[in-house]
């Protein structure tokens, strides 16, 4: 993947949530450029906004003003239809609670962003391929047929992040991955989030967790709904660094 | 999504709990069975009486006694007698036979076997066909029989096997009330009909039935009382005419005028159409039941799609957070309530087939399965999978992806 391409660009982005004539403000003239292959951190106190910035740049909700544009395409004034297939197609997710379907095998959860696919990018006959292609680069090729709950934490993030791959999304978001791990397994998760980063992806994370934050390139630290600082994450590639850090575990 | 896999979602669903898919099922299992053994029992029912009709032989008119003219302060006639009968036999064009009947109710005794209220049919040999009944063991009586009076009786299956057990009862001689008569004959099992237990009655000439069983306070005077005449016309065409004839006929002979008469006039066409009249009130009055019991099920799958979907909220969060649209929700609940339905359905098929069948083996209600009414039964049951889903569904498909997320 070539540089100077923009994945994500939001323009004066504010989401306001109106309650009983009470309006708050959750989002404020928000502007932020993520370009492709980046590896970005959110961080920020509760209710500095980075909630609801994730849910908009998830295409989980629209804002109220602003624009933001995903991958070359506007897509702040979407409808219900129209931002479920962007979902689809486009984006990948990792949630704290992992959010698998249970009593449904790894390689089934894997397989359902497929199974939601219109445009059938992935013919159904690949499909089951295809699923066993990422469990096997999150290292749970020989666990396929297991069910969420006969997996460890980290296990099940590791599924999730297959089924947030499995779609080939232009970013993937990551809504506090470790945040029910411990730190042995957290770390292992984001040691897969730094591989596929390192081969290209575009990763979005939110986070109140520095460790964490360290791995990206680039954190965003949002108050009040606006960008209070934003901090590049050392001069060396942190990728290149972690991944000697991992070998040594 | 393909179709397969919305069956397969769905299909999963209701594995993951299975009793209480069952129970919801329930509702429509028992609908769709009392759909299809109702219809099967009317049309038992039909079929049974469409036999009667036909055994019973074409061109039959019915003349019977109309009782209110025994009460006090009426004509002298005892409604039909036996003569009339002679009378309608002699003096009526285009009647082919004519046979009478009259009961009575005596005690019979054979032996040490002593049975009350038995019924005793007094009538011509001719009833035998009338009735479509046969005899299975001996004879029947003859006409010869019945001019002179004989002592003879023939019995029902039920009566004879009561009365003699394993003995041959031919021949044997029994007390009818103070009479004795010898049994000539046993009819073949005929079973209720009508009301009537052929099986359980004995059958005497009406002569002696007349003269000894069934006198009456009025028999001295006016003849001999009986309770109904059969009359078989030649030809359907000459049904109107023979009826018309035996009104002015038994009117002048039991001095009533036309617009009064003491006696009523059926043929088999009011027969008939009166008992399609009752079986079709009974068929919707059971439609109606199952019908009911259908929509009762249908609300059942309803309660439970909606405790699904507010259980399945984080699941529907899920799904919708990957790419699925309001309408994938949609479908993926309304095909699981179709599916409970459905399954639902065939199940119930099942259970009426076999109820039908276990029904006509065991009441003596006769059963016929209706083809169309498995079809109807079915078809009832996903219309009202698919009415009832709806609303369910949809509720799903409305959730908003970031609340269902966050549901716990």
């Amino acid at each position: 993947m070539t540089a100077a391409h923009t994945i994500i660009e939001t323009i004066d982005l504010t989401k306001i949530y109106g309650m009983n004539g009470v309006s708050v403000t959750a989002l404020e003239n928000l502007s932020i450029h993520i370009e492709a292959g980046e590896f970005v951190a959110i961080m920020g106190p509760s209710g500095s906004g980075k909630s609801t910035l994730l849910n908009i740049l998830g295409c989980l909700a629209r804002p109220t003003s602003g624009k933001y544009i995903l991958d070359g395409e506007d897509v702040s004034d979407l409808d219900k239809v129209q931002l479920a297939l962007i979902r689809n197609l486009k984006l990948g997710y990792v949630f704290q609670s992992y959010n698998l379907l249970s009593n449904t095998t790894a390689l089934r959860n894997v397989m359902l962003p497929l199974l939601y696919d219109r445009t059938h990018r992935v013919p159904p006959e690949k499909w089951q391929a295809m699923g066993e292609k990422v469990l096997e680069a999150v290292d749970l090729g020989d666990r396929m047929h297991h069910q969420p709950q006969e997996f460890s934490g980290g296990q099940q993030q590791r599924v999730a992040i297959a089924r947030a791959l499995i779609n080939d999304p232009v970013v993937i978001i990551a809504d506090e991955p470790t945040g029910n791990l411990d730190s042995r397994s957290g770390e292992e998760i984001m040691g897969l989030l730094d591989t596929f980063h390192k081969q290209g992806k575009t990763i979005v994370i939110v986070t109140h967790d520095p460790i964490v934050a360290a791995h990206t390139e680039r954190t965003i630290h949002l108050r009040d709904g606006r960008i209070d600082t934003i901090v590049h994450n050392g001069n060396s590639h942190p990728v290149i660094r972690k991944e000697t850090n991992y070998a040594a575990i | 999504m393909r179709l397969s896999e919305v069956f397969r979602i769905a299909w999963e669903a209701i594995g993951k709990n299975k009793v209480r898919a069952l129970l919801t099922m329930l509702g429509i299992i028992i609908g769709v069975a009392a759909v299809i053994v109702m219809i099967s029992i009317s049309a038992g029912t039909e079929a049974t009486i469409s036999d009667q009709i036909t055994a019973l032989g074409s061109n039959l008119i019915y003349i019977s006694s109309s009782f209110s003219r025994m009460g006090p302060g009426m004509a002298s006639s005892g409604g039909l007698i036996y003569d009339d009968a002679t009378a309608i036999e002699e003096q009526i064009s285009g009647v082919k036979g004519v046979v009478v009947e009259q009961d009575a109710s005596e005690t019979v005794k054979a032996g040490s076997v002593s049975l009350d209220a038995i019924s005793v049919t007094g009538t011509s040999p001719d009833f035998l066909s009338v009735r479509s009944l046969t005899v299975s063991e001996g004879r029947f009586y003859t006409t010869d029989d019945v001019t002179n009076k004989k002592k003879v009786a023939v019995l029902g299956y039920d009566l004879a096997t009561e009365l003699f057990g394993t003995t041959d009862p031919i021949g044997q001689t029994i007390l009818v009330s103070t009479t004795r008569v010898t049994v000539i004959g046993v009819l073949a099992e005929k079973g209720t009909v009508g009301e009537i237990d052929y099986d359980a009655r004995l059958y005497a000439p009406i002569s002696l039935v007349l003269q000894k069983f069934a006198q009456t306070p009025f028999s001295r005077i006016v003849g001999d009382q009986i309770r109904m005449i059969f009359v078989q016309v030649d030809d359907k065409a000459n049904m109107d005419n023979v009826i018309l004839q035996t009104q002015i006929l038994l009117a002048k002979r039991h001095n009533v005028s036309l617009d009064s008469l003491d006696f009523t006039v059926t043929t088999q066409q009011d027969i008939i159409a009166t008992q399609e009249s009752t079986t079709a009130a009974f068929r919707s009055l059971l439609a109606w039941v199952a019908g009911v019991s259908l929509i009762v099920g249908g609300i059942g799958i309803m309660n439970i799609m909606l405790v699904s979907v507010t259980e399945r909220t984080r699941e529907i969060g899920i799904r919708q957070s990957i790419g699925a649209t309001p309408a994938d929700i949609r479908w993926q609940f309304l095909t699981e309530a179709l599916l409970m339905s459905l399954v639902g359905g065939l199940i119930g098929a099942a259970v009426g087939i076999g109820g039908s069948w276990l029904f006509g083996t065991v009441s003596s209600m006769r059963t016929l399965i209706v083809p169309s009414s498995i079809l109807l039964a079915f078809g009832s049951a996903a219309a009202v999978g698919a009415f009832f889903g709806f609303y369910p569904a949809n509720r799903a498909a409305q959730l908003d992806p970031i609340d269902a997320l966050r549901h716990e």
